[in-house]
């Protein structure tokens, strides 16, 4: 691997810019580089390891048991990277891909994409003649009144500063939500010493009984021992309180108490840190604004992109690999980045077709067997219309622009708006600089909700380059190419 | 606010003193603060008991990281001058004087930064 900490030193030009070092980033560059493509491997964090195996170079826990065996399988992927000649740097934004133009602003043949590339301050845009996108998926945000207060955090995020800092919550804390993120963080915060006083589950009875179905299924997936043994586990060191529903932060200037609803009971608990969970989805972000066609996979409730039995998006010339292709965890990742990078070898000539089906076809067998268990989980954990659609009016959506739920039922209605698109230009909901990640999903449930249509009718989020916020010093101090200068000059 | 886990939890037996332990020192808001070099701005004002980092460019209420991977924006400070820099991608430096965001930028503090 040589690693790059400046920008000037990266490439004009490669075969294959892969964004996003976690496993599916990581297993692609590998891959690509043992294939002979030129390959930039970008990624936005100080060190590899995607958001699962954040800090597994650099993490100060070094006690193994403490972040458990499935975290440490990650150092082998990072050894294949040291090992390869991939240009891997950290820190790095991409902000902008785009098909490139020649002088005279025609597309080149054979396509390549223009990708704008920022790292501390300072912006650069080279090309690649394709691209994987491996942005991973992020948590699902799910408002709740006050969670915006300082100390309500993601339970992902809790679990990140574990790993990369080697830091627990200090004081009373309540993890609360639904998903199995819920248990394993809170087993993992509790064995590190936090002060656990309790964990708020909010998965629906009728959800487990729609799983069923899937459940034998589950019993021979990968997952099913480890799993079983973590309920076990929580039902007798676990504070555990299950079927909540009606989650409501309270705190002046930051938490300091939760309301609940137990089983009908009105309860409350005061607390300093509040960790909500609710499952994740993928990042879909660069996809969209890319123009890859998503679907609405009913199944984790989120919007997805279509990609083909090559991992090939609508978008010719563009991959996409791991959980941002779909939800399935972090060793289907890895696999799924190593087939992304051999369809990517084949589309360039390296490796013919038949290769590449002889070199993909036991990756395929090992995606098919990872992907066992996961209908039951994704079922189980489905959010259901009430988590989704907060009936407090005052709870914040649009946490950047502090759009309330209210103000979106409102407008939806007077003004009979049809999708997120069109509210965003009376509500400004996704136009702050978080560019709708965290109120992509729920915005369109409360324009479903008003209209009375199914969530996927309502459409989503169009996102534009620049996908990350970039400043115009940066943009100005970039050198133009003459297509560029054509653009606007007369 | 957060705190380290214990040593006993973190060390492995056989593991020699490592290079990212070293402790340097920058501000935050004229408050000195020690931090763990290596670690996120993000992490180090967190251990240092600090939740809210910035006041909304709306209602000019705190906010603290939220998500701590990139995609919130809630963890927005102003780095030696810069503003709008993401408190949980940027490594923490020795000297580095950072100081919260408060609310959005204005034609004043534009002028004052000019000077
Ligand atoms: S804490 Fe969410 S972007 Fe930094």
């Amino acid at each position: 691997m040589n690693r790059i900490d400046n920008i000037d030193s990266i490439a004009d030009r490669y075969d294959l810019v892969i964004v996003g070092a976690g496993p599916a980033g990581l297993a692609a560059a590998a891959e690509a580089n043992q294939l002979g493509l030129t390959t930039l491997l970008a990624d936005e964090n100080i060190s590899p390891g995607g958001q699962i195996y954040r800090a597994i170079t650099t993490t100060p826990v070094k006690r193994r048991s403490v972040l458990g065996s499935a975290y440490w399988e990650g150092l082998a992927l990072v050894h294949d990277l040291e090992k390869s000649v991939v240009d891997y740097t950290a820190r790095t934004v991409v902000w902008s891909v785009e098909p490139a133009l020649d002088d005279t602003g025609k597309l080149i043949e054979p396509t390549h994409f223009e990708v704008g590339l920022s790292q501390t301050g300072k912006a650069r845009l080279i090309r690649a003649r394709r691209l994987i996108l491996a942005t991973g998926a992020i948590e699902r945000p799910v408002p709740v009144p006050g969670w915006t207060l300082p100390g309500v955090m993601t339970a992902g995020a809790a679990q990140i500063a574990l790993k990369s800092s080697g830091l627990v919550p200090e004081g009373r804390t309540i993890i609360a939500g639904s998903g199995p993120l819920l248990l394993l963080l809170a087993d993992q915060l509790k064995r590190s010493g936090a002060n656990i006083v309790a964990v708020l589950e909010t998965t629906p009875r009728g959800n487990f009984t729609a799983a069923l179905p899937q459940l034998a299924d589950f019993l021979c997936s990968t997952y099913a021992l480890y799993g079983l043994k973590l309920l076990a586990k929580s039902r007798f060191s676990l504070p555990m309180r299950r079927k909540v529903s009606g989650l409501s932060i309270v705190g002046s200037d930051c938490v300091q108490r939760i309301d609940f609803n137990d089983n009908g009971i009105s309860r409350s608990i005061e607390c300093d840190h509040v960790l909500l969970h609710h499952g994740i989805i993928p990042n879909i972000n660069m996809a969209s604004a890319l123009g890859c066609e998503l679907f609405w996979d009913e199944s984790v409730h989120a919007w997805t992109p279509v990609v083909d039995d090559w991992l090939e998006s609508s978008v010719a010339g563009i991959g996409i690999a791991g959980d941002g292709a779909g939800i399935a965890g972090a060793p289907s990742a890895a696999v799924r980045g190593k087939m992304a990078a051999i369809a990517a070898a084949a589309a360039l000539g390296r490796i013919d077709v038949a290769s590449r089906n002889t070199m993909s076809r036991p990756l395929k067998k090992q995606a098919v067997r990872l992907a066992r268990g996961r209908a039951f989980i994704d079922r189980l954990f489905c959010p259901t219309q009430p988590m989704l659609r907060p009936t407090d009016p005052s709870t914040i959506i649009c946490r950047c622009e502090e759009v309330r739920a209210q103000q979106i039922r409102d407008v939806v209605n007077d003004l009979n708006v049809q999708g997120p698109n069109q509210l965003k230009a009376y509500l400004r909901t996704g136009m702050g600089p978080c560019q709708g990640r965290m109120c992509g999903s729920s915005i369109i449930e409360l324009i479903a909700e008003q209209r009375g249509v199914p969530v996927h009718e309502v459409g989503h989020l169009h996102l534009r380059m620049p996908i990350k916020p970039i400043t115009l010093e940066e943009i100005a101090s970039m050198p133009q190419s003459q297509a560029a200068k054509n653009a606007v000059m007369r | 606010m957060f705190r380290p886990i214990s040593r006993q939890l973190s060390q492995a037996t056989d593991q020699p003193s490592n290079p990212l332990d070293l402790i340097i020192e920058f501000t935050f808001d004229g408050r000195l603060m020690r931090a763990r070099n290596g670690d996120t701005l993000a992490a180090s004002l967190l251990a240092n008991g600090v939740n809210a980092f910035r006041r909304t460019s709306i209602s000019g209420t705190e906010r603290g990281p939220y998500c701590l991977m990139g995609v919130c924006f809630d963890c927005l400070v102003v780095v030696d001058g810069i503003g709008n820099r993401q408190a949980c991608l940027t490594p923490v430096r020795q000297g580095m004087v950072v100081e919260p965001q408060r609310g959005a930028r204005t034609v004043d503090a534009l002028e004052n930064t000019d000077q």
